[in-house]
C-alpha cells in the first residue's frame, strides 16, 4: 500500500461514515449537519479525483445551498417532527460498514491496474477499435470555441444535456410554486431572523457579497479556459443573494416583478433560441457555426448564470409571499 | 537552503495538526457551547495559520503564498463572526428558556 492511497482511504471511510450518520441520526438537525459534511467530503473526493468542476459545484450546491434549504425546511416543522426515532443496531451497522469497506477495497485492488493504464471508459472504447472519448474531445476542441474540454463538452458537444438541466431547474421552481397557496399565509416566514440587528454580521455580509459576485464572475469567465462555468458561478451568486436575504439586507424577491421572471427563464429561453436558430439557418439543432461558437457559448453561459443564480436563490429563500403571484 | 525551508515547513504543519487535534478534543470534551466555541475557534485560527504558513513556504511562489494568506484571512473573519453568532444564539435561547421557566414557576405559584 502506497502512502498516496492513505488520504483516499480516509476520505472513503469518512464518506461512508457521514452517509450512515445522515441516514440514521436520531435527530433531524444531526442528520442535516452530517449531510452537509457528506457534501464537503464528496467535494474533496472529486478534487482528489482531478475533477475541480464537480468539486466546486458539489461544494456550492450540494453542501452550501442544500444545507440552507434543509435548515429552512426544518424550521417550519413542528417540534415533534425533529426526532427521527431511527435506531440502527450497532452490531449490524458496524458489520455492514466493515463489509462495504472490504468490498470497496477489494474492488479497488482488482481494478487498479486497468484504472491506472487507461480508465474504464477509455479501455472499453479501445476494445471496440474506435478512438477513445478523450481523444475525440481533444480532436474536436479547436472547433468548439473554447479551450477547456469540460466546457466544450457541456456547452457544445453535449449542449442538449445542459439545456435539459436548465429546464429541470425551471421545472423544480415551477413545482415549488405550485406548493404555495395563492395568498400569503405564513406571517412568521417574513419576520427578520434574530441576528439581523447585529452590526458585525451586517458589515461582514456587506463585505462578503461583492467578493462572491467577483468570484462568480471570475468562475464564469474562467470556464472558457479552465475549471469553472455557469453552474458554479450561478451557485456562488445565489449564495450571496441567500446570505443578504437571511441578514435582511435584501428585500424579498417578488415573483410579481417582470424582471425577476425574465431572469428565471432567460437562460433556457436564450439556449432554445440559439438551438432553433441553428436548426433553421445553420447545420442543425445546437450545431454552432465554428466562427461564432465562442461568442455563443459565452452568451449562453452569461444568461444561464443569471437564471441559475435567481432560480437557486428562489428555491432556497423564496417564501410564500415571493413565489405566489 | 531548500532543505532548511522544507524542514521548517514540515514543523509548522506538524504544529498545525497538533492544534487542530486539541481543538477537536476541546469540541468533544468541554462542557458547554461557549467553552467549545472557544476551543474550536482559537485552535482553528492558529492551526490554519500555521498550516498556511507551512504550505506557503513549501509552495515557493509568491502569488500562491498571497492566495493562501487571503484564504486564511477570510476563514479567520468568518470564523470569528460565526463564533459570535452561535454564542449569541445560545445566549438568547438560554435567556428565553430561563424566562419561560420563571414564568412557569410564577404561574404555578398563583394557581396553588
Amino acid at each position: 500500500m502506497t502512502l498516496e492511497l492513505m488520504p483516499d482511504i480516509v476520505l472513503g471511510a469518512l464518506l461512508l461514515l457521514m452517509a450512515w450518520g445522515a441516514l440514521y441520526a436520531p435527530t433531524r438537525y444531526d442528520a442535516m449537519a452530517l449531510f452537509v459534511a457528506f457534501g464537503v467530503v464528496v467535494a474533496l473526493i472529486w478534487a482528489r479525483l482531478g475533477a475541480p468542476d464537480l468539486a466546486l459545484a458539489e461544494a456550492a450546491i450540494g453542501a452550501g445551498l442544500t444545507g440552507v434549504l434543509l435548515m429552512q425546511a426544518a424550521r417550519q416543522l413542528p417540534a415533534e417532527a425533529s426526532v427521527t426515532g431511527k435506531r440502527m443496531p450497532w452490531f449490524g451497522s458496524s458489520l455492514l460498514f466493515l463489509v462495504l469497506t472490504c468490498a470497496m477495497f477489494a474492488a479497488h485492488i482488482l481494478t487498479d491496474s486497468s484504472f491506472k493504464q487507461a480508465g474504464i471508459d477509455a479501455s472499453a472504447t479501445r476494445l471496440l477499435g474506435g478512438p477513445t472519448v478523450p481523444e475525440m474531445v481533444t480532436a474536436a476542441l479547436p472547433n468548439s470555441g473554447v479551450s477547456y474540454p469540460v466546457t466544450a463538452v457541456l456547452l457544445n458537444f453535449r449542449a442538449w444535456d445542459t439545456l435539459l438541466e436548465l429546464l429541470v431547474l425551471l421545472l423544480a421552481l415551477t413545482g415549488v410554486r405550485q406548493l404555495y397557496p395563492g395568498t400569503p399565509q405564513h406571517p412568521r416566514a417574513n419576520t427578520a431572523s434574530p441576528p439581523q440587528a447585529w452590526p458585525v454580521l451586517l458589515s461582514w455580509a456587506r463585505f462578503l457579497a461583492p467578493l462572491l459576485v467577483l468570484l462568480g464572475g471570475f468562475l464564469l469567465w474562467r470556464g472558457a479556459s479552465g475549471p469553472g462555468g455557469a453552474f458554479q458561478a450561478g451557485a456562488l451568486l445565489a449564495s450571496a443573494a441567500v446570505m443578504l436575504r437571511l441578514t435582511g439586507l435584501l428585500p424579498p424577491l417578488r415573483w410579481s416583478s417582470f424582471l425577476l421572471r425574465l431572469a428565471v427563464i432567460l437562460g433556457a429561453l436564450l439556449f432554445l433560441g440559439v438551438a432553433l436558430a441553428s436548426l433553421a439557418f445553420g447545420d442543425g439543432w445546437l450545431v454552432y457555426p465554428t466562427q461564432w461558437a465562442g461568442a455563443l457559448i459565452i452568451l449562453i453561459e452569461l444568461a444561464a448564470t443569471l437564471s441559475i443564480a435567481v432560480t437557486l436563490s428562489l428555491l432556497v429563500i423564496g417564501e410564500s409571499e415571493d413565489l405566489s403571484s | 537552503m531548500s532543505y532548511v525551508i522544507d524542514t521548517v515547513a514540515w514543523i509548522l504543519m506538524g504544529a498545525a495538526v497538533i492544534f487542530f487535534t486539541t481543538g477537536a478534543l476541546g469540541l468533544l470534551r468541554f462542557p458547554d457551547v461557549y467553552c467549545r466555541l472557544h476551543a474550536v475557534t482559537k485552535t482553528d485560527t492558529l492551526g490554519l495559520g500555521l498550516l498556511v504558513l507551512g504550505l506557503a513556504l513549501k509552495s515557493g511562489s509568491f502569488s500562491t503564498a498571497l492566495l493562501l494568506l487571503i484564504i486564511w484571512l477570510l476563514v479567520l473573519a468568518s470564523g470569528a463572526v460565526n463564533c459570535q453568532l452561535l454564542a449569541r444564539y445560545t445566549l438568547d435561547v438560554e435567556a428565553g428558556a430561563a424566562q419561560s421557566a420563571i414564568k412557569r414557576a410564577q404561574g404555578d405559584h398563583h394557581d396553588t
